[in-house]
């Protein structure tokens, strides 16, 4: 089995994960970007744990995807709140931290 | 009881203050707490003086009786051998020596300490010494004093500050009860203290009349000056002894000699100095008779239980020290104690002679007896002198509440025998017959108290090689037994005048006439305890310190029948001169020299002028100027130079290195920080997506350099 495909896969998904992070205004594809990023971690995970015959790699995944549910429940709900209080989920905006 | 005797002074230390805290709200106002404490004090006392009679003797003594004959047995005893007390208490030694010989069991003194604090390896320490002194003094206060709480309700009733008056007689029982039963010396000098103060408060208890206060003042400041001599002298003592308070330790080393004499000498001479202050010894007797300005149960408290028997008990207590220090076993006829008590016997005495006031002529009556107790513990007649502080305490309580008696009921708050009494025999006869019984005690009549214990004191004086001494304590029942034949005279007898004669004098309430015979049937008894043939209160009160030093001598019929003569002789006069009136009546209006005589007693030898006049005004006048003297140019030059070259060189601080320094430290921190401030906030974008893409890239190049270098 050839672990660099896997390997190249999850640093794609990674770099493209930051991207969506930095780039994007919208809060909620920010959010989906975050997903991206923990996503290309699980499968390098999986992909290692694969790779030396062990579960310990799916166990880890498994743990990465039930803290990644809450945190998207935690961000969606601030999304929501930032809507509401402002009507915008432009990220731009949400400035109010500025020195 | 003997170990927990240090309970006893507690008992009216507590009493103090619930008296303070409570006494107002009490229907007694207070009297009864002091009286209850008394009561409880005395059955203490009683109960310690019962088992202590009833303890074996265990520590051998030598017995010095009159038989064995040596000139100075004390000191050639114990002077010379060093090589057989290592550090062996004197007791010891002697018991050894005796061996064979004449000697007896004594009971040994009873200590119980508890450490109050601790310096190094110095320990001071506060409990209790339960010894015959203390034992004898203990039981003798605690009767006295309350006899005076009983007498005091009566005479006190409707005082303005009855409850205070309680309170502080009870502290000053407390303090007579923590002197007593002190096993340190420091103990000794807080009871001493306590009594200092207790009399000041008490002498001017109607302080709103200034001759009130300036007696209190007076006694305070007198007793003061002697004060100064026992810090001293304590201080000598502990350092001679080894760096120790012990009182039965200064007492044992001084014996055994193991203290240098010359340092020693001067350490008796500083607490003698106390003596003379607390005991109103000449010339410090002047406080005395203006302690009189207090009320009449406190003048009797003050002569005969606390206060004055403090000075005669620190000798009999440190007596090791005087007897060493001076020498006194040696009876060569010359001892500064017996000089001081015997010209004090004289003095007091004749002084009592003017004295138109019935409480002065017993003030100088006391400071003539505590004259004999000195001279008696200066010759070397310790159980004598002890002897006669318990029976002089007696009858001279009795006299003194019998002339507030006499004041309360007879002649309308009068003192003033010359006006305001006379005749009072037949409307107080309790109060008449007490107050003679205690001046036939007091003059030294066969058989009462006063009779034994003088005796002993003049046989002490004869046998021991102080002849001279024993004629002036002749002299001195002599002028006793004159000047009290003529106080009774004055009182009881002759023409009523004044307030007797116009304010229906009538005989005391009960709760004044109960503790008069009471005090006056003591007077009677009391002499036998130490009567030839009894002798208890030798064997049961004299301590085993006290035991292997002093001389016993036999009963001297010769010395008993020339003082009962001497004491009958100045009744005889005084008796011829005032009822038969016969003798030289006006002397002082027809000759010029009795006339100056009079005048010299009547202005008391011009002590009080020295004292206030010559000292006292010395002081305040060309030294007081003196020092303002130098207070206005010298000291006040020094503080304004100092001032002026602080404020030029404040002004230079405050320029350049307050204004200048400091505020530009403070100016240049807080500019730095606004400007560093400034130039940081712009990175500060509030955008999430900048702090993110700092984070990733930061995150980017430490994963490179791990990356780089694990290589």
């Amino acid at each position: 089995m050839y672990l660099n495909q896997f390997l190249f896969l999850a640093a794609f998904l990674f770099c493209v994960g930051v991207y969506g992070v930095l780039a994007r205004k919208n809060a909620v594809l920010v959010l989906m970007s975050i997903e991206l990023i923990l996503n290309a971690v699980n499968i390098n995970l999986v992909a290692f744990g694969a790779f030396h015959d062990t579960v310990a790699g799916q166990v880890f995944a498994l743990f990465v995807i039930a803290v990644a549910a809450a945190e998207v429940g935690v961000g969606l709900a601030i999304v929501l709140l930032m809507y509401r209080n402002r009507h915008s989920i432009d990220l731009a905006e949400a400035d109010l931290l500025k020195g | 009881m003997l170990r927990n005797a240090w309970v006893i002074p507690l008992v009216p230390v507590a009493s103090f203050w619930l008296i303070l805290f409570f006494g107002k709200k009490l229907p007694k106002k207070g009297a009864e707490i002091g009286i209850l404490a008394l009561l409880l004090s005395l059955g203490l006392s009683l109960a310690v003086a019962t088992q202590w009679i009833g303890t074996e003797g265990t520590v051998p003594v030598a017995h010095h009786g009159a038989d064995a004959g040596h000139g100075a047995p004390a000191k050639d005893d114990h002077g010379a051998p060093a090589e057989d007390d290592h550090g062996k208490p004197a007791a010891d030694a002697h018991g050894g020596e005796a061996q064979g010989g004449d000697e007896e069991l004594k009971r040994a003194p009873v200590e119980r300490k508890f450490l109050w604090w601790q310096n190094g390896d110095v320990e001071v320490t506060f409990g209790s010494l339960i010894d015959g002194l203390s034992v004898a003094i203990l039981v003798m206060v605690s009767i006295i004093s309350l006899l005076v709480h009983l007498f005091s309700m009566a005479y006190m009733h409707g005082d303005r500050r009855f409850t205070h008056y309680y309170a502080a007689l009870s502290l000053f029982t407390s303090g007579m009860f923590i002197l007593v039963v002190a096993p340190s010396t420091l103990q000794m000098i807080l009871g001493w203290e306590m009594m200092g103060l207790c009399s000041f408060m008490l002498i001017g208890h109607w302080w709103e009349d200034q001759a009130n206060s300036n007696a209190a003042l007076k006694a305070f400041f007198t007793t003061r000056t002697g004060d100064i001599g026992l810090l001293v002298g304590v201080s000598m003592l502990f350092f001679l002894a080894g760096q120790s308070f012990d009182v039965m330790h200064i007492n044992n080393e001084a014996l055994a000699g193991h203290m240098s004499q010359g340092a020693l000498t001067v350490a008796a001479a500083a607490l003698l100095l106390a003596v003379i202050g607390k005991s109103a010894q000449f010339p410090l007797h002047t406080w005395l008779p203006d302690a009189m300005a207090g009320p009449t149960p406190v003048s009797a408290m003050i002569h005969a239980a606390t206060m004055v028997v403090a000075g005669v008990f620190l000798i009999a207590r440190l007596y090791g020290v005087f007897f060493q220090g001076f020498e006194i076993g040696a009876g060569d006829g010359y001892s500064p104690v017996a000089m001081v008590g015997g010209l004090t016997i004289l003095i007091a005495a004749a002084l009592a002679f003017v004295q138109a006031d019935i409480k002065k002529v017993l003030a100088y009556s006391t400071v003539s007896q505590l004259g004999y107790m000195v001279m008696a513990l200066g010759v070397g007649a310790w159980t004598a002198a002890v002897f006669h502080v318990v029976t002089h305490a007696f009858f001279k309580a009795g006299l003194f509440l019998g002339a507030g008696s006499v004041a309360h009921s007879g002649s309308h708050h009068s003192f003033d025998m010359k006006k305001d009494m006379g005749g009072l025999k037949k409307h107080m006869p309790i109060t008449f017959w007490t107050f003679t019984i205690c001046s036939l005690a007091l003059a030294g009549v066969f058989p009462l108290a006063g009779f034994w214990s003088k005796d002993e004191i003049l046989l002490g004086a004869g046998e021991g090689g102080y002849d001279a001494f024993m004629y002036i304590g002749l002299l001195g029942a002599f002028m006793t037994a004159a000047y009290m034949t003529r106080c009774v005279y004055l009182t009881f007898f002759g023409e009523a005048r004044g307030a007797a004669a116009h304010h229906h004098p009538h005989e005391s309430p009960k709760l004044i006439t109960v503790p008069l015979i009471i005090l006056a049937t003591l007077a009677v008894v009391t002499g036998f305890l130490n009567a030839p043939g009894v002798l208890k209160f030798t064997e049961w009160f004299e301590p085993a310190f006290v035991s292997n030093v002093v001389t016993h001598h036999d009963f001297s019929i010769t010395t008993a029948i020339i003082g009962s003569i001497a004491g009958a002789a100045g009744i005889a006069v005084a008796a011829l001169y005032y009822w038969r009136n016969l003798g030289p009546h006006r002397l002082t209006e027809r000759s010029g020299a009795a006339r100056g005589v009079y005048r010299f007693l009547d202005q008391r030898y011009y002590l009080d002028h020295l004292y206030t006049g010559v000292i006292v005004n010395g002081i305040k006048g060309p030294v007081a100027r003196a020092a303002y003297w130098t207070n206005q140019h010298v000291l006040d030059g020094i503080v304004n130079a100092a001032g002026i070259t602080m404020r030029a060189l404040g002004r230079f601080i405050y320029k350049y290195i307050d204004q200048g320094l400091i505020d530009g430290t403070v100016n240049g921190a807080g500019v730095g920080a606004e400007e560093s401030g400034t130039a940081l906030r712009t990175i500060q974008t509030g955008r999430v997506q900048n702090y993110a893409a700092v984070l990733f890239g930061a995150v980017a190049v430490i994963g490179l350099t791990l990356v780089l270098t694990s290589g």
